[in-house]
């Protein structure tokens, strides 16, 4: 849903100037296949030399055949004409399915990047990047790019070579006369190119209201409880009008402007025609001594091009317009592909690991689980340090938990822990070297992170848990599932193992989604396991039970859990107590108790009141 | 994507029959565009058929008999009166001195004509604007005062789509598709009768391919439909397949699983690709035949016409008239193919309209009261199943909660706990019992009512995407800044928002800052702060805010104890145990109930639960006293 609120908004204002050096590499994308550009522009030159054919035919039938009062000569032009007809059938078929074929291979080829690059962007930019902005880029924005290249380049084409083509024949048949029909273009290619701009701009509000009342909708059933709750529907419903109102008035301003601009062109282009017809009359009735006379066939070519010639103006001025509109779309497409990467790894690494995609499994060390925190400091922006000095050392098999505040730091020591991020300073070892000399795949396959906010994949539950193992067997599925004592709800549900989970698990509760999500990672049996807040809307029964899976699962895996319910972290080898970025307090349970510090003031907060009942009772 | 199959499923539903209540509501207000567009389409088709006419007289009329001897005029081409008058103010002659006055002419007739099509165009947009508003202010009205039930049974994508595209498709049909019919017949018949006149047999040949050119457009776009609906299809897996990627981002990361993605995605991007091209492929077959067709047209009116000219049939004036009005004819006649053929797709956007319009709204089972509300809460023998279900969520629930107590509610994930509140405002209807406030039943209160008298905050609270401000006093826009910032300050949230950059004016959502989980609901307490409602439900809505936050806001909160009725849904041990009656519920059935010294005497769910969380007290204890 997220796309369609956003995929406008991010409509700005563009009013640049036709930037080529952007288009030019855009272009690059169809030059890829250089067989398929040539044979366009080919196919298009010469349909565009048949259209100017196709009145000078008349015109030898006007000239030639019917003053010969020979009706026989027809059938030879018939068959001439015939052939024109199907060469330029065959000329239009050939330039279409060019040009389908460049428009979707460029789709295809900057998706395709698009999508790769977006496999390997660090976490960094997902937290500033909306999915619906993206989204927006992927979808609507390529395609307006790839469309405009593949078939504005056509256009281009056969509007540059008919109007020329045009222009030519003209001089040629009569240049005086060519020169007074022509006079009315500069003035038309100036009017053509302010109207278009205009519209687009017109269309861009449309658009943007459009995006609002598609957002107001979203909101108006997302939100549909809340307002019932609030008793606020009849006020939405004033300001979802207020809304529809002004798209109504931006649709008919833009539709107006646009429904002047074709009688405007016609207009002015009837002086041509006018101008043709009584420059034209005057030499055909040999009154014009400077001109010399013509003959009836030129003239009515001359008027059929005088009116031909004001399609394809109209067309290059939109196809500029339409350049410059785009311009937006393709400078943030490639704004996406261009984003470097924060985190990747050295061509080195990648010689020896192999990359995200490619992984070269054989080069790989196993892990132990040893990992070392060596004077980490890391900002997620520059000048706000959220861990600075930050030292740690985990045995292989030890359970570390974290506590602290929300803020404190300690989703990103896990965070870190997995190379999502990567310190600003200092280094991570893991099994005793810089985890930046091996690859992030390395790392992350041998990884259980289970999240707080549980996203699962449309499918079934099934194909969710298999997520990290595809080719694990269906009892081993079942027995992840009961570890996590999942299988009881699972079992309940009307198909079972089969059901569909929905978009990101919607059809499911959070607690019922955390306990998938804890399958999925048993299942993958990762070395080093990460919990950040795993449990917190499982309800306290189920946790209980799972708590003993989790202790026995963690057993000889080097694990990280961030809890706030303090049951979760007792049993933790080691507790660290994060305030600011930095350990306050560090021991088993026991240990901190017995310091009598901040972890004994928020363990007794929780438990005070309780410990006294129990004690009076 | 979930609406892609709705998509799909609707497209194969035989075709409901068009409720013509719908479209004459849906037209309200916009008649007179039409007939004012109407109007200038007629005007602009006449115009256009004088304009080659012009040329084509001039050449005949005028030109001709001077450049080639013994040359007839055609004078078929212009009514007889006009012609008369033209004779009576000097004839050929006069016109061979004034030859400007014809291209005069020909620019005033194109000026009539602009203007006719200026009219016809704005005013159909008037006349499809207005429809669609209308047709979008009615959608969003009714599903403002559909039931809450409604919404579990449809998908947001698929209402989201039917309330814009299918809107837009009704739109697109009647401001461009309905006129272009009606003024293509026109234009035909016009075209038919003026060449008539001229000369029967031509006519005959120069549309003698016309009706196959509408016929064959029409089973044309009749064949690719089903290439257009699997491209689009296409297209909304490869949207599915990113956006899921997107979101999943995390996931895929901590599993390594990138190249299975890519993988994924490749497929249906290649998919896409291919889809594309075959649409694609499918177009240029298509035009280029019609194209030629066309233009085939035209050589047969060109070359028969010129056969005619020869035998002195016509004139070479005539001859052009056919051939323009021949060339003029062709586009149109290939749209009307077209618009016929897309004619379904109108009406089946149109019933999926109709689908939501006509989804019942929210109903006053009882009187419609307006008692002042205090805070008292009784159930009796409640009992609650869904329409299409045989399983009873609740069975049986009595219970009473006095004003200014606080009832918990402790329950396993599914024993019914968010329902039973849910009745209480009666966003379900209980099936059986019956559920009385201040001793009126609830059927009985009317229903905006009895939601102000209570104010409920969910455990994922939905925010507006609006500033934090405009959030808190949602219900009242007017409050005083002073009373938002007290509301925040005993919600927990008043120091974060303070410490965002844009403060309160933060917008809340994708446009601006994205909220944890515990801050939303933080905000909606606040919210539910703000609204003063004798009665409120936390429908465990501090579940992620941390222990120490929670005691905060519950500290509070319990400040204005006394003077409201609170029910609370939670797992915390130390929650339940502040609250006058805790109720226990398993699989819908109430089970326990009474205070926490009461629970814990009986063996249950409550004391299994309790015993859980308090074994660390215990543990504390000793520990603490050995230190």
């Amino acid at each position: 849903m997220e796309q369609l609120e956003v995929s406008a908004l991010q409509e700005e204002e563009f009013d640049k100037k036709v930037d080529f050096k952007l288009w030019k590499r855009l272009v690059k994308y169809a030059l890829r296949s250089r067989g398929t550009v040539a044979f366009t522009i080919l196919a298009n030159i010469f349909v565009a030399l048949v259209d100017i054919v196709y009145p000078l035919l008349s015109r030898y039938v006007i000239d030639n055949i019917i003053p010969s009062g020979n009706p026989q000569s027809l059938v030879p032009f018939g068959f001439v004409y015939a052939g024109f007809i199907l060469i330029q059938g065959l000329g239009v078929m050939g330039f279409i399915m060019a040009s389908g074929k460049l428009e979707t291979m460029i789709a295809y080829d900057i998706r395709q990047d698009s999508f790769k690059h977006l496999q390997e962007l660090s976490f960094s930019y997902y937290d500033k990047t909306a999915v619906g902005y993206i989204m927006a880029r992927m979808v609507s924005d390529v395609g307006r790019i790839s469309e405009l290249i593949a078939w504005g380049l056509i256009d281009l084409l056969w509007s540059l070579a008919y109007v020329v083509g045009i222009m030519v024949m003209m001089f040629v048949m009569k240049w005086q006369l060519a020169l007074i029909v022509l006079a009315v273009i500069p003035p038309l290619a100036v009017i053509c190119v302010y109207f278009q701009k205009k519209i687009l701009r017109h269309y861009r509000d449309v658009r943007k209201q459009n995006s609002k009342i598609t957002g107001a909708l979203n909101e108006g059933i997302m939100g549909a409880v809340t307002t019932k709750t609030l008793v606020r529907e009849e006020r939405n419903t004033e300001e979802f009008k207020a809304e529809t109102g002004r798209m109504r008035k931006s649709a008919i301003r833009a539709a107006v402007l646009s429904a002047m601009f074709t009688p405007i062109v016609m207009c002015l282009g009837s002086v041509g025609t006018g101008l043709a017809l009584y420059a034209g009359g005057i030499s055909v009735v040999g009154k014009w001594a400077g001109i010399g006379v013509i003959t009836v066939g030129t003239l009515s070519t001359f008027i059929s091009y005088s009116t031909g010639i004001f399609d394809p103006i109209q067309q290059l001025a939109g196809i500029f317009a339409e350049m410059q509109s785009a311009q937006a779309s393709a400078e943030r497409v490639i704004a996406l592909i261009d984003t470097p990467l924060e985190i990747r790894d050295s061509d080195e690494v990648i010689a020896k690991y192999g990359d995200s995609f490619f992984p070269k499994r054989e080069n790989w060390e196993d892990i132990r689980g040893d990992i070392v925190f060596d004077d980490v400091s890391f900002a997620y922006k520059e000048g706000e340090k959220v861990l600075s000095h930050f030292n740690l050392d985990v045995k292989a098999g030890q359970t570390i938990a974290l506590v602290g505040e929300t803020g404190a730091g300690k989703s990103t020591i896990v965070n870190l822990v997995c190379r999502f991020y990567e310190p600003t300073e200092g280094r991570i070892l893991i099994d005793g070297v810089d985890y930046r000399e091996r690859s992030q795949l390395w790392l992350q396959d041998r990884l259980g992170y289970v999240l707080q906010q549980p996203h699962l994949f449309s499918g079934n539950i099934m194909e969710n848990i298999r997520y990290g193992r595809p080719d694990a067997t269906d009892e081993e599925v079942y027995a992840a599932a009961a570890l996590v004592h999942a299988d009881e709800f699972i079992n309940n549900l009307d198909d079972g193992y089969k059901t569909e989970v929905g978009e990101g698990g919607a059809r499911l509760s959070t607690g019922q989604k955390q306990l998938i999500s804890f399958a999925r990672v048993i299942l993958a049996n990762p070395r080093v396991f990460v919990l950040d807040e795993a449990t917190s809307s499982i309800d306290t029964e189920t946790e209980q039970l799972i708590q003993n899976a989790i202790t026995k699962v963690l057993e000889n895996r080097t694990s990280f859990i961030v809890a706030h319910r303090l049951s979760t972290i007792r049993s933790a080898d080691r507790i660290l107590v994060i305030r600011g970025g930095k350990v306050i307090e560090s021991g088993t349970h026991r240990e901190l108790l017995a310091l009598k510090g901040y972890y004994y003031d928020l363990y007794t907060t929780q438990f005070r009141k309780d410990a006294l009942k129990n004690v009076l009772d | 994507m979930q609406s892609g199959d709705k998509n799909k499923n609707t497209g194969k539903k035989p075709r409901t029959p068009i409720n013509y209540k719908l479209v004459s509501s849906i037209m309200r207000g916009t008649r007179r565009y039409f007939v004012i567009s109407v109007l200038g389409l007629i005007a602009a088709i006449i115009t256009s058929y004088m304009i080659p006419i012009v040329t084509s007289f001039t050449i005949d009329y005028v030109l001709l008999p001077y450049a080639e001897e013994g040359y007839e005029a055609g004078r078929t081409m212009v009514p007889e009166a006009v012609m008369q008058w033209i004779e009576s103010i000097g004839g050929r002659g006069f016109l061979l001195e004034h030859l400007y006055i014809m291209g005069i002419l020909l620019v005033i007739i194109t000026a009539v004509n602009a203007i006719s099509t200026f009219l016809r165009r704005s005013y159909a947009a008037y006349a499809g604007e207005g429809i669609a508003k209308n047709i979008r202010d009615d959608l969003y009205t009714h599903l403002a005062n559909v039931p809450y039930d409604y919404f579990k049974h449809v998908s947001t994508g698929d209402i989201v789509q039917r309330c814009t595209s299918d809107v837009d498709g009704v739109r697109r049909f009647i401001q461009n598709q309905l006129l272009e019919i009606l003024r293509t017949v026109l234009m035909v018949i016009t075209a038919a009768v003026i060449m008539l006149r001229i000369d029967s047999l031509l006519t005959l040949w120069s549309v003698m391919l016309m009706p196959f050119l509408a016929l064959s457009s029409f089973i044309y776009f009749r064949k690719v439909k089903s290439s257009f609906t699997e491209a689009d299809e296409a297209e909304g897996a490869l949207s599915a397949a990113i956006q899921e990627n997107l979101t999943g981002v995390r996931v895929v990361r901590a599993f390594g699983q990138q190249k299975r993605e890519l993988d994924n995605f490749t497929e249906k991007n290649s998919d896409h690709r291919k889809k594309n091209l075959r649409l694609t492929y499918l177009m240029a077959y298509y035009w280029s035949a019609s194209d030629a067709f066309g233009y085939l047209q035209i050589m047969i009116s060109l070359c028969v016409g010129a056969y005619f000219v020869i035998t002195g049939r016509i004139s070479v004036g005539e001859m052009l008239v056919f051939t323009s009005y021949t060339a003029m004819l062709t586009w149109p006649v290939r749209q009307l193919g077209r618009i016929l053929a897309d004619l379904g797709k109108a009406s089946v956007s149109l019933g999926r309209i109709d689908e939501i319009m006509s989804a019942p709204l929210e109903e006053e089972p009882g009187k419609a009261l307006s008692p002042t509300i205090t805070g008292e809460v009784e159930f009796r023998h409640v009992g609650f199943k869904y329409a299409d279900s045989t399983v009873p969520v609740l069975s049986d629930i009595s219970f009473t909660a006095k004003k200014g107590e606080t009832i918990a509610i402790l329950g396993s994930t599914g024993s019914g706990k968010s329902t039973l509140v849910q009745l209480m405002q009666r966003l379900y209807c209980a099936t059986e019992g019956e559920i009385l406030i201040d001793g009126v039943n609830i059927n009985d209160i009317e229903r905006h009512h009895l939601r102000k008298g209570i104010s409920i905050v969910l455990q994922e609270p939905f925010l507006y995407s609006r500033t934090i401000m405009e959030n808190i006093r949602i219900v009242d826009p007017d409050m005083p800044e002073e009373a938002v910032y007290e509301a925040a300050r005993v919600a927990a949230i008043h120091d974060v928002v303070k410490e965002f950059e844009k403060g309160y004016d933060t917008v809340v959502g994708e446009r601006g800052v994205t909220l944890s989980g515990g801050q939303k609901q933080r905000v909606a307490i606040a919210r539910m702060l703000t609204q003063n409602a004798p009665i409120i439900i936390l429908d465990d809505s501090m579940s992620a805010v941390d222990t120490e936050t929670d005691a905060a806001i519950r500290e509070a909160l319990s400040g204005s104890r006394g003077s409201r009725t609170t029910f609370i849904i939670s797992h915390r041990i130390t929650t339940l145990r502040e609250a006058d009656k805790i109720l226990v519920l398993e699989h819908g059935r109430l089970v326990q109930q009474g205070t926490h010294d009461e629970l814990m005497r009986t063996d249950g769910l409550y004391r299994r639960i309790a015993d859980i969380q308090n074994m660390l007290g215990d543990e504390l204890i000793s520990e603490g006293g050995e230190a």
